[in-house]
């Protein structure tokens, strides 16, 4: 099931004609609208008609988060705020927050990818969809409902929090679809196991999750505990919000990215060399039809790869895989680089665990050490033997070392005792940062 | 025959053993026997009580991870040696001892409660051996 079949099936020749053109008139824009681009394009000594095929996006220059908190808070904006219809605003826990603008094209495009994504989530005009990503600054929840909105199902603007509303809407009006962040349908699972709901008695069918990076594993926690499809939906307010890229449910294989307004490439983080298809590295976007805040070639800091194989779905959408995690989120452990989602696809690969965790990072003299909390589950204690629950952790431990590479200490933990997220959930806890 | 027996999994923290005799006690439930088993992270807290259906659903409600299973529990002479002479029927059977606790309750007998690898082939033993197990009754 497509929203827009003429461009979700569009033949590769042709998008790639399209999204020359649409780069082409994107680098004049940017080029003679944005002072910072004007600089960078004649450092590079780059100008917008030297753009005469796709590969030429190399010599194009990178933007970054700094460049955006640089700029703060209208710099990098292309049209006239009176054309600006919304502003968004990234939290700014590490320093400015970043500001993204949309003129009504924005909104349009914007609108019409994420109808893209609740369309391929099996998704129509019949249902009810529970929004539970939070209204507001965070691009998730008015992201999604408009989108929802436009295919012409039932949004429930619930925004986040408060799960004991949550589980209530969702039983009194028969939602049949929800989306939130998956560490939030996790929580929710357990919220409405207090409340002696059942949800997988309810009619909700179809799920979609994103904004922060989560595990097979956690997929799996999910659909069993809820019975539904749960996919996956990717974006990032600097790119225009959620719905850069979605997930058919067919293959659960990748994600579609919306390249006729994303242009997609994958660098060395490093090095900053493209990739190529299949290579492992940091996603970069480029926005070719965006018009408040145009970014050319936006490192995302998320690491992925790109697979260009066709997909059983029909859909000739270049796909993205399942994100790894994010650099900022990446922790440097006695040398070793880890991904929280690393660890939490060994520990939900295990029965008797909930899917409620905490790493804790800190330092003994000079040494990093790691504390992995995990909630038990009751069938974990159908044997009350203490050497079995020990056996346990030291399972996890060498499952974590011999997956992960990192020596960690396993604690299992009562029920309930780590925090439930509602939005997007904090994993790690780094202690070390004190001593620097 | 067996006795139900109720565990609860702790981790070592402050009060959680207040926490849970405090509840059992408002709920009318007696404690006839105790065992905390602890490591450096977590605990588990074995009880036999009056009531172990209610004692169950109580902590569960209560957010408690709790399990129950069944134990034996014998009395045996308060004497030299009383001990020694239970278990050589539970070696000659090949029978293992997951956990065993025991009180010797002023009188002239002490109780013993077992986990046995093997609850039934235990029982089994205990009684050709003409060692009565006691009933839950037996301890109300």
């Amino acid at each position: 099931m497509y929203w827009d079949p003429a461009y979700e099936t569009l033949p590769r020749e042709d998008m790639a004609k399209l999204q020359l053109s649409r780069l082409q008139k994107l680098a004049e824009l940017v080029y003679n609208n944005v002072e910072f681009y004007r600089r960078k394009f004649d450092e590079l000594k780059v100008k917008p008609s030297d753009i005469k095929s796709l590969d030429d996006i190399r010599r194009l220059p990178f933007t970054t988060k700094d460049d955006l908190r640089d700029n703060y808070p209208y710099k990098m904006f292309s049209s006239s705020l009176d054309d600006v219809v919304r502003i968004h605003a990234s939290s700014g826990t590490t320093g400015k927050p970043t500001v993204v603008g949309y003129t009504r094209v924005d909104v349009d495009i914007w609108a019409e990818t994420m109808a893209r994504s609740f369309t391929a989530a099996g998704l129509t005009h019949r249902d009810i969809i529970q929004n539970a990503f939070g209204y507001g600054l965070f691009t998730g929840g008015l992201g999604a409902h408009y989108g929802i909105e436009k295919i012409g199902a039932s949004v429930v603007p619930v925004s986040g929090g408060n799960s004991k509303r949550q589980i209530m809407f969702l039983k009194d009006f028969g939602c049949t679809g929800i989306c939130c962040t998956p560490s939030y349908a996790a929580s929710l699972l357990d919220a409405a196991r207090d409340e002696g709901v059942d949800l997988r008695k309810l009619p909700v069918r179809a799920g979609l999750f994103g904004a922060e990076p989560w595990s097979v594993q956690m997929r799996r926690e999910i659909e069993e505990g809820w019975g539904m499809t749960a996919t996956d939906i990717y974006g990032l307010s600097e790119i225009i919000g959620p719905g850069v890229s979605f997930e058919c449910p067919q293959a659960q294989r990748g994600l579609h990215v919306n390249e006729d307004h994303f242009y997609p490439e994958v660098i060395d983080p490093d090095t900053s060399e493209v990739l190529p298809a299949g290579e492992k590295g940091e996603l970069v976007f480029t926005t070719i039809t965006k018009e408040a805040i145009p970014l050319i070639r936006f490192r995302t800091r998320d690491i992925s790869s790109i697979d260009s194989s066709p997909c059983s779905c029909g859909r000739t959408l270049i796909k993205m895989n399942k994100v790894f995690g994010r650099t900022d989120d990446m922790l440097i452990i006695r040398g070793v680089n880890v991904f929280p989602s690393q660890i939490e696809e060994v520990l939900l690969a295990n029965s008797g665990l909930l899917p409620y965790y905490q790493i804790v990072v800190d330092k003994k003299g000079a040494l990093d050490t790691v504390e992995v909390l995990v909630e038990v589950a009751e069938d974990l204690f159908v044997t009350d033997e203490i050497r079995k629950l020990q056996q346990r952790e030291e399972l996890l431990e060498k499952s974590i070392k011999s997956n992960v590479g990192i020596t960690a200490k396993v604690r299992l933990v009562e029920p309930k005792t780590i925090h439930r997220s509602e939005g997007k959930a904090q994993r790690v806890i780094d202690k070390r940062e004190r001593f620097v | 025959m067996n006795i139900r027996q109720i565990s609860i999994f702790v981790e070592n923290k402050h009060g959680r053993l207040f926490e849970v005799s405090k509840l059992l006690g408002e709920n009318g439930i007696n404690l006839k026997a105790l065992y905390l088993a602890d490591t450096t992270d977590f605990g588990v807290i074995r009880l036999i009580v009056s009531d172990p259906d209610k004692a169950y659903s109580v902590l569960k409600t209560n957010g408690f991870t709790v399990g129950k299973n069944e134990v034996i529990v014998v009395s045996i002479p308060d004497v030299a040696g009383g001990l020694a002479a239970l278990l050589e029927i539970i070696n000659i059977n090949s029978i293992n001892i997951e956990y065993m606790y025991a009180f010797a309750g002023g009188g002239e007998s002490a109780t013993l409660v077992f986990r046995f690898n093997n609850t039934e082939a235990a029982a089994e033993a205990l009684n050709s051996a003409g060692i009565e197990l006691l009933q839950e009754n037996d301890l109300l």
